[in-house]
């Protein structure tokens, strides 16, 4: 905007940065207060002030008892994330390579793909634990669940692929195709290298969206809770901190998630090159 | 999934099929790659609100639910004045968080593509913001907890500062946690759209409107705020849509005092009381589709996609 008076910044960009700086500290400043609390002492409650330091809660967070079954949830979390990870980046690529042509019925699905993100969640739950409720089938968190995972999870994805194939220049599949490859291998050559980067983006926030749903896996989990229902669980009867140090673990754990898939994707342009 | 785009190898075109052959899977391919979405989309979504529709004339006691034909359902949900209440304490909600995240977002997201300059340090920026969405929503709520609370970090940081003598009550369990954690959650949800939006405006428009004499005022408000109308529109249906049918955040951070259509679903669920859930269900879609379409008359978004 201002590239013709780099040196000196009006005024208003100051007052812009300041208003970004509150926007941040807002954001961050209550899971900064959990983190903090987390490490309260034995005795201390759920506000400050702070009554010791310790890792009591971490501790007290492993004997299983006490908060119910805590790994369980969260390896069940982990489990449906990866599938709907998986399924997110496939059926979202197929689709994108469908919507590049013309098909029959092409506007009617894309409609229902934007309706699913508008539908509100607890009618997605609602629906599909009366579905299952009337067929006769058991909920459970790899059935049911997966798919009103899937519901989320597939129009976000679908709408980033749209994005990439926008940014995707078709001459790299042109110059294939003159180079005698066949589709599929102008598709396992060309085009997928190409996206990868993007697709592990879809993936990673397709894992996300599963990782942290609640509403969508309310009716749809069946008779074992994932973490999200785990944690709501003890919001209404655990009373100790032993809550926010469940909150800074898994916080810890989503960084570690995010950072695993940043370092992948470095290592990808690393080898690569700059592509 | 991808190997659908194949057309037929070379030793099936040699056979008697060969001038129907490539030509016929190349115009079924597009149908074969878009059939899991469909799948999915079909089974797990429309099935399911055509099964909400048809519940919601159910008649249902304390044990289990009967197939049948009633409208006692919507004439109990729509002749209760809680269900107004409700729905208006749930608009209430809906205009605030939209009004706020709207402000919010629009300001960051401009903060953002005018005056940071380099993509670089907009990644970097973009990221910051992202990494507290990466903690579960529920968690996130509950920090507000030990924040506002009457002995909070913000009550105890007043009295010590001398400001005011009482905690604030009005902090925690009440509209305005509520609507604070709404804004926490979804403020994001307004400035990506936003974001995106405003770096598609063409930067010679605004050299333009400046040669032409328009002061920042004007160029905001008569160049940017007009181009950037799509990406509040899709902002603003995302965060009416949650805001719509959220119960999590309403029974949470009201501590119970409050009500939401969202949570009302919700509890008639733990009641088991499907069918009258499922006929507030149906209401509360047909609110919701009517808002959004309200949103997509006044832009058309299908020009951003």
């Amino acid at each position: 905007m201002a590239a013709s008076r780099s040196p000196g910044r009006p005024l208003s960009f100051y007052l812009l940065a300041a208003f970004f700086a509150l926007f941040v500290l807002f954001l961050y400043g209550p899971t900064a207060t959990i983190l903090i609390l987390s490490f309260q002492g034995p005795e201390g409650g759920l506000t400050f002030p702070m009554n010791g330091v310790s890792l009591h809660w971490f501790r007290n967070l492993f004997e299983q008892q006490a908060v119910g079954d805590f790994g369980g949830a969260f390896r069940r979390s982990i489990a449906l994330g990866l599938m709907v990870m998986v399924l997110t980046v496939v059926v979202s690529l197929s689709a994108g390579f469908a919507f590049r042509r013309r098909f029959r019925g092409s506007g009617a699905l894309f409609y229902l793909a934007v309706a699913s993100l508008i539908v509100p969640s607890i009618l997605v739950s609602l629906g599909i634990g009366l579905l299952f409720n009337i067929l006769g089938w058991e909920p459970a968190w790899y059935s049911s669940a997966l798919g009103a995972h899937l519901t989320w999870t597939l129009p976000f994805g679908l709408l980033i692929v749209f994005a990439i194939f926008n940014r995707f220049n078709p001459a790299y599949e042109e110059a294939a195709r003159d180079l005698g490859a066949t589709p599929w291998q102008t598709v396992r050559h060309v085009v997928l290298p190409i996206l990868l980067p993007s697709l592990i983006g879809v993936g990673l926030f397709g894992f996300t969206l599963s990782y942290d749903e609640f509403a969508r896996t309310l009716m749809t989990a069946g008779s074992f809770n994932t973490l999200p229902l785990e944690i709501y669980g003890m919001t209404t009867n655990v009373t100790t901190p032993v809550l926010y140090a469940l909150g800074s673990l898994t916080t810890l754990f989503s960084f570690a998630v995010i950072g695993l898939f940043l370092l992948g994707l470095l290592i990808l342009r690393r080898r690569r090159g700059t592509v | 999934m991808t190997d659908t785009t194949a057309s037929p190898r070379p030793s099936a075109a040699a056979g008697p099929a060969a001038r129907r052959g490539p030509a016929l899977l190349p115009r079924l391919a597009p149908y074969l790659q878009a059939a899991p979405l469909t799948a999915v989309l079909l089974l797990f979504l429309l099935v399911p609100i055509l099964t909400i529709a048809a519940v919601s004339f159910w008649d249902y006691d304390s044990v289990r639910i009967y197939p049948d034909f009633v409208l006692t359902n919507y004439t109990e949900l729509l002749t209760s004045p809680v269900t107004w209440k409700t729905y208006l304490s749930t608009l209430k909600y809906a205009a605030l968080t939209w009004a706020i995240t709207g402000v919010i977002g629009f300001t960051v997201a401009y903060f953002l593509a005018f005056h940071v300059r380099s993509t670089t340090w907009q990644m970097v920026l973009f990221l910051l913001c992202t990494i507290p969405f990466w903690t579960s929503n529920i968690i996130r709520m509950i920090s507000w907890i030990p924040f506002l609370g009457r002995n909070g970090l913000l009550n105890s940081g007043l009295i010590s500062a001398g400001i005011i003598d009482q905690p604030l009550e009005f902090l925690l369990f009440s509209d305005f946690s509520v609507v604070l954690a709404f804004v926490h959650l979804y403020t994001l949800f307004m400035v990506v759209p936003v974001f995106n939006s405003m770096m598609r405006i063409d930067r010679a428009l605004i050299e333009a409107a400046r040669d032409g004499g328009a002061g920042g005022a004007q160029i905001l408000w008569n160049v940017i705020l007009p181009l950037t109308k799509p990406g509040i529109a899709i902002g603003s249906i995302f965060v009416v849509t949650l805001v719509m049918g959220d119960f999590i955040t309403v029974r949470l951070m009201s501590g119970g005092q409050s009500a939401s259509i969202g949570l009302m679903i919700a509890n008639e669920i733990s009641l088991l009381q499907y069918p009258a859930a499922a006929a507030n269900a149906v209401v509360l879609l047909a609110v919701v589709l009517l808002m959004v379409a309200a949103m997509l008359r006044i832009v058309d978004i299908r020009k951003e996609l």
